[in-house]
């Protein structure tokens, strides 16, 4: 009984200088947690998808009545901005090569007698392809700004389609984006600071100094992790905050169930980093090892793309990033409210990465020293 | 050329501000110091003195605050490029390139320097005999020991002839024999190639063999001159005083060095105790000569006499440095033992040692037949001693001998390949964890956490010997006085100075009672005041009957040790104490020439 | 004044560490290799074959017939549900990720000119959402003309109407690969520019080795100069592989100049260079630079330069944040460069900005590396 106190106590003591360690020094301090709050800010407001005042160029050949009706709802929506009207279908180019506009409209000479007649008439729309997702987004606004055109003159398609979406009602990226941050930025911090921690005791000759106590390997390692997680949760935490209260993406499940994913999923980012951390023989080297790892890690974890659209090959391969399932928890809890039942399946990946990499990282400590 | 004096100071100034605080520090007071064109010239005071800051200050890396400052004939402030051309610079911590090897540093310092391939080819191979670093010029840097490190720092700086040739500290961490060659190639260069050199240093032997001295402390000159006049500070006041049968010297010293109104210095040498009375009242009092008081003070301390003896230069040093600190009437500090310990470890010496020593001695460590191989080399070779409980072991041998690796091992942080290791009773193979329990270690670099404060440290490291609560506070309220470290508890460790960060390793290492505490050059890299302060704790230690086991390369300080092992390359040369090794060296002399002795003489058996 | 043989010395120096730590190796080269992979063939911003429910309320063959036009367009992958019950079953487990409801009175409705067909689709993938329900809208309506075409409905006299024809520039096969890959060569840069380097330049200064240095002849010139070179041939050496991959993997088009192309990207990894060596200048310690250069080149090199999201559509001030970034104008250029081809004003425009971002980080890691210290 005594022996598990003093466990404990030597366990809690750890804790404490791990956390000392590091927030005793303000710069660390702000570099822990500034790039969290910046990014996840900045990600806020540039990752999207969505239009917004996106600027484009009008070549209006018909200059009827109808045509400035088309072009004044384009500018109605907010979606749009016109910032240029050339007279020729080449002032298109021109703002485009220079970059200065997403897409342009080009309505021909005949549009208005065309639709006098009674006959359908085109609106072309030139899309920049150098960002396809954009183009597409853009493009599906138009058709339905046509439609709304459409209806308004009493043309009533034989087929309608009435939308709707569940979770997210707008398709708001950033619903979707903001939701993948929680994990994903403070995924790269814990990641870097386990990384470091091991490799920096071992730089600074305390690692020696920690050996020679009584501590045993299993009690360092679990005071190097618990202090990391704990940091993650945090930091995950902060980015959660900033997504209810500052963007205010409506929050449907439990903070609970979240905080608890975010515990598994941080204790599986750590044990790969403790893991880095035992492997590399220098500071860079960790750093270096948990760069090369965290951007495939990103890329393969369905934040910008979906899993699903993978070849089947990688699709299996994500199964032993943490990061793609943490994404899938996050998102089901926050944005569909989904408890702890609907998404315990996903803590398995998870939680088979923190049991292989955390037992790993502490033999390859030990036969290191 | 340059004139008379290739480094000219006048009332030079450096101040530093202290990070986020309006706290200024003030490294030099207004310094006046001369070189003179090829000369040797030392620089000596305790830590903090202002060496380092006046050296990268004639290096042109910082500008002066105030006064002058003139390197080979020019402004150094102003136009420090032509002569940066012409100093060469070893810095304390000479960065060598750890993933480069030995002859790659240097070619990289050679083309640096601007030498031609030639002249390269020539000096390379002289320079690699000289430090024999010759069989290592493919090893990796970061792969050689300490003072091999230091070595090639050197060579890198002499890597081609320099005008002015600075020296921060060169011979930390290295042993006797590198160190003697050092100096031979040092005054060589001197004579053969009108060098001038400028050297910091911690040994006063070293001090002793250039031709000018200068005492500084708390940034400004305390004396200055050859060392003959500031060995005459002392002339007259230095004693030696033979033990009483069966009493340690270290234990007649410790108590002489604690009567600090009336002892400037005392150090143990060739089996008596070297001691410095102070000049003035209180050693003449009522009419009496020195040599009386000083007989007088040495009998009651142990010893059996008082022969005068001849001052050396680090009496003078000494006396010179304590009566500065008795003027300015400071707190005691890193040079002077807080009287609370003092008063604390008199008691511990009034025990009788011959009762200890007459019965057997409790074997604490054990050690058969130990062998350590990394690959085909064999780093400790049959290796086999005992340690008995309360004794002070001491581990000698030049750089690279094996001495960290058997450290190692004996801790528990390098497995052995082959024999058996006991360590409080505990056999290391098996049950390393329990016998972690029972030691202290301190190691060559300072190993604690250098963000925590004093105190966190101190709380952290009581915590993982299992200490809490109650019995952790009162500990550490202890050791923070023991230590003197109270007015420091909330200072960052890795701003403090060398000697108290030596301290706070000590007193981490002590939080739990050990009965054993491994000491892995601890004296490396501080001043001789720090260096008596943290032999009075050990000789306190011993006498609480904590078994010492200690690495140096201050051969003097193997005479505090009870015992000591001589390795040279994994082997065992002698063992035994202070007095048998010497004796059996032949010829009595000093420690350290024993040691060279003993270590020539087997490097020569093995050649043939 | 500068000395040739001490660059030399220096250049061999970090070329030999780079070899025996093999770290900077493994980011130079085997990063992009793996980055290449993982672009080509992992990830892919297009969709392709939504799952979706269709919920048949109606069994006329009308509604059949509309069925077989969803599946026709390629899409979709369409499954039978028979009840909304069920299908909402199904896309709450994720299954399908849209339903399709036509409901029983469809062709009642349909016969008398308008019918609505419901979607209701899954928000969390808010783009491929959004996309599935344009090409749903689509689906629908080409339908509907063969409806009309057909005869099957009455075509009825109306005012006329518009619609919709699009043309894609500069992306012809409407393929986001090519939009990576402009990104993935951005990111390589920045990675060996700016995060390698500033790391070996604070471990100089970590480990003291610039002190001793410093005491040598060498000028800060010539240790800025000597990270640089060979840095500068691993930057260009993950180029050449990224450019390589574009060329005969992907196949991307290399509309414009080459030679404009190698010079704006000689020019950004110079700005990397200077990045790097001016923030590990400062901090002169690995954690902190580490750090810092992730927070200024490499994120913002992601996520402000128009990377994944366009900064033409995007609030104002993120907007001005990101044009105060070099790797915004390097990825501009460079999808022009390699999409739409040769021009030359903004060409010119975005080489001098990036030329005067390297000179004004050199100039001020040069400052930041006098032979001061303390």
């Amino acid at each position: 009984m005594n022996g598990i106190i003093i466990v404990l106590w030597r366990v809690f003591c750890m804790w404490r200088k791990e956390v000392l360690d590091l927030l005793k020094n303000p710069a660390n301090r702000i570099v822990l947690v500034a790039p969290v709050i910046i990014q996840s800010v900045v990600f806020g407001y540039a990752a999207t998808y969505d239009l917004n005042d996106a600027p484009y160029a009008l070549v209006d050949q018909s200059g009827g009545e109808a045509a400035r009706d088309f072009a004044a709802r384009l500018d109605g929506t907010g979606l749009f901005r016109r910032v240029a009207a050339p007279a020729t279908p080449e002032g298109i180019a021109a703002a485009m090569d220079r970059g200065d506009i997403l897409l342009g409209i080009q309505i021909g000479q005949d549009f208005d007698s065309r639709l006098s007649a009674g006959q359908t008439a085109p609106v072309q729309v030139i899309l920049d392809g150098r960002n396809s997702t954009t183009a597409a987004v853009a493009l599906s606004a138009v058709s339905s700004i046509a439609s709304e055109f459409n209806a308004a003159r009493g043309v009533v398609p034989p087929l309608r389609l009435e939308w709707r979406a569940w979770f997210n009602p707008n398709l708001e990226t950033r619903w979707n984006i903001m939701s993948g941050m929680i994990a994903s930025l403070s995924l790269m911090q814990i990641m870097i600071l386990a990384g470091l921690s091991i490799a920096r005791e071992r730089e600074e000759g305390t690692f020696d100094q920690l050996l020679v106590t009584p501590l045993t390997p299993t009690e360092i390692l679990v005071g190097k992790a618990v202090p990391s997680v704990l940091i993650g949760i945090l930091l995950s935490g902060a980015v959660l905050a900033i997504c209810v209260f500052w963007f205010r993406i409506p929050l449907a499940g439990s903070i609970g169930t979240i905080l608890l994913c975010l515990a598994v999923f941080s204790l599986s980012s750590v044990g790969m980093g403790l893991c880095l951390s035992a492997v590399a023989r220098n500071l860079q080297q960790a750093v270096v090892y948990a760069f090369v790892l965290l951007l495939p890690m990103f890329l393969l974890s369905g934040l910008a793309s979906p899993v699903a659209s993978m070849p089947q090959a990688l699709q299996t391969a994500t199964c032993a990033n943490p990061l793609r399932f943490a994404l899938v928890c996050l998102r089901r809890v926050y944005l569909e409210g989904a408890g702890l039942a609907d998404i315990a399946d996903n803590f398995i990946p998870m939680l088979t990465v923190a049991a292989v990499t955390l037992p790993l990282a502490g033999r390859l400590f030990r036969n290191r020293s | 050329m340059t004139g008379p004096f290739c480094v000219e100071a006048r009332g030079l100034r450096k101040v530093f501000r202290v990070r986020r605080s309006h706290r200024v520090v003030t490294a030099l007071n207004g310094i006046d110091l001369a070189v003179p064109s090829g000369a040797l010239v030392a620089l000596v005071g305790p830590d903090g003195a202002g060496k380092t800051t006046f050296m990268r200050m004639v290096c042109g890396f910082l500008a002066p605050d105030g006064g002058s400052l003139n390197v080979l004939g020019a402004d150094i402030a102003r136009e420090p490029e032509p002569a940066q051309a012409n100093i060469g610079y070893m810095p304390q911590r000479f960065g060598l390139y750890e993933d480069l090897t030995v002859r790659e540093n240097l070619e990289l310092y050679s083309d640096l320097y601007g030498v031609s391939r030639t002249e390269r080819d020539e000096r390379l191979p002289h320079l690699l005999a000289m430090t024999e670093l010759a069989r290592f010029e493919t090893r990796p840097a970061g792969q050689l020991s300490g003072g091999m490190k230091q070595k090639l720092g050197l060579a890198c700086a002499l890597a081609r002839s320099p005008e002015l040739l600075l020296l921060d500290e060169p011979s930390v961490g290295v042993d006797p024999l590198s160190r003697q060659e050092l100096w031979d190639v040092l005054l060589g260069l001197v004579r053969e190639e009108h060098l001038s050199v400028m050297v910091s240093t911690a040994y006063m032997d070293e001090a002793e063999r250039c031709d000018f001295v200068y005492v500084l402390d708390n940034g400004a000159v305390l004396a200055h001159g050859a060392p003959g006049e500031l060995r005459a500070r002392a002339e007259g006041r230095c004693y030696r005083t033979r033990p009483a049968p069966g009493l340690p010297a270290r234990i007649v010293q410790a108590r002489l060095a604690d009567d600090s109104a009336l002892v400037a210095d005392a150090v143990p040498e060739g089996g008596a105790v070297r001691f410095v009375i102070h000049a003035g009242s209180a050693a003449t009092e009522g009419g009496r000569s020195a040599g009386e008081t000083a007989e007088e003070e040495a009998r009651r301390c142990g010893g059996l006499d008082a022969v005068p003896a001849p001052a050396r230069l680090e009496d003078g040093f000494m006396t010179i440095l304590r009566e500065q600190r008795k003027a300015l009437a400071r707190k005691p500090d890193e040079t002077e033992i807080p009287q609370e310990e003092s008063a604390a470890l008199s008691s511990y010496d009034k025990f009788q040692p011959e009762t200890g020593r007459n019965a057997e001695p409790e074997v604490v460590i054990e050690v058969r037949d130990l062998v350590r191989r990394f690959g085909s080399f064999v780093a400790v070779d049959n290796t086999s001693f005992t340690v008995g409980r309360g004794e002070v072991f001491g581990l000698l041998g030049p750089n690279g001998a094996g001495k960290t690796t058997t450290f190692r091992m004996l801790c528990g942080l390098l497995p052995a390949s082959g024999g058996t290791l006991r360590v409080a009773g505990v056999d290391l193979r098996t049950a390393r964890a329990r016998a972690r329990e029972h030691l202290g270690y301190v190691a060559q670099k300072f190993s604690l956490y250098g963000s925590l404060d004093v105190r966190q440290n101190l709380e952290f490291f009581g915590g993982v010997y299992g200490l809490r609560g109650k019995i952790l506070r009162e500990r550490i309220t202890e050791l923070l006085c023991e230590f003197g470290l109270e007015s420091r508890q909330h200072a960052t460790a890795g701003d403090l100075p060398g000697g108290y960060k030596q301290r706070l390793s000590m007193a981490c290492a002590l939080l739990h009672r050990p009965g054993i505490l491994f000491l892995d050059e601890p004296t490396s890299g501080i001043d001789v005041p720090a260096r008596r302060a943290f032999w009075r704790r050990i000789t306190g230690l011993a006498a609480q009957g904590t078994t010492v086991v200690i690495t140096t390369h201050f051969m003097e300080e193997a005479e505090y040790c009870d015992r000591i092992l001589i390795q040279d390359a994994g082997r065992v040369l002698e063992l035994g104490s202070p007095d048998d090794v010497r004796a059996r060296a032949g010829r009595a002399g000093s420690m350290e020439e024993a040691f060279i002795r003993i270590v020539k003489n087997s490097r020569e058996g093995n050649a043939t | 004044m500068i000395s040739p043989v001490r660059i030399r010395a220096l250049v061999r120096k970090e070329i030999r560490q780079i070899l025996r730590d093999g770290s900077s190796l493994l980011i130079g080269l085997l990063l992009p290799a793996v980055l290449i992979f993982i672009f080509g063939y992992g990830i892919s911003l297009d969709l392709k074959e939504v799952p979706i429910a269709i919920v048949m309320e109606d069994s006329s063959p009308m509604a059949r017939d509309a069925l077989a036009g969803f599946r026709g367009t390629g899409y979709f992958s369409p499954r039978q549900a028979d009840s909304m019950h069920e299908a909402e079953e199904l896309m709450r487990r994720r299954e399908v990720d849209a339903i399709l409801r036509i409901r029983n009175d469809f062709s009642a409705n349909l016969a008398a000119g308008s019918a609505p067909v419901q979607l209701v689709v899954h928000g969390i993938d808010s783009t491929s959402a959004s996309l599935a329900q344009s090409y749903a809208a689509a689906a629908l309506g080409e339908w509907a003309s063969r409806l009309e075409d057909r005869g099957s409905v009455p075509v009825r006299e109306h005012s006329g109407s518009v619609y919709i024809e699009q043309r894609i520039w500069f992306n012809a096969a409407n393929s986001s690969t090519w939009y990576l890959v402009p990104g993935l060569i951005v990111i390589i840069i920045t990675i060996v520019g700016a995060f390698l380097t500033s790391l070996v330049m604070a471990r100089e200064w970590e480990r003291g080795t610039l002190e001793a240095l410093f005491a040598s002849p060498v000028r800060p010139l010539e240790v800025l100069l000597a990270k640089i070179i060979p840095y500068f041939g691993i930057g260009m050496a993950g180029l050449g592989l990224c450019l390589l991959a574009a060329r005969f993997l992907f196949s991307l088009p290399f509309e414009g100049s080459f030679r404009l192309l190698l010079v704006s990207s000689m020019l950004y990894l110079l700005a990397a260079l200077g990045m790097g060596l001016l923030i590990s200048s400062l901090t002169r310690s690995q954690f902190l630079a580490g750090q810092i250069t992730i927070l200024v080149s490499f994120l913002p090199a992601v996520l402000l330069s128009g990377f994944l999201f366009d900064l033409r559509n995007v609030p104002p001030a993120v907007r001005v944040i990101g044009h105060l970034l070099p790797s915004t104008y390097y990825m501009e250029l460079l999808k022009t460069l390699l999409l739409a081809g040769d021009n030359l004003p903004l060409a010119a425009r975005n080489c001098g900005v990036l030329a005067l971002d390297a000179v004004l980080f050199f100039l001020g890691a040069l400052r930041a590396t006098r032979k001061r210290l303390g």
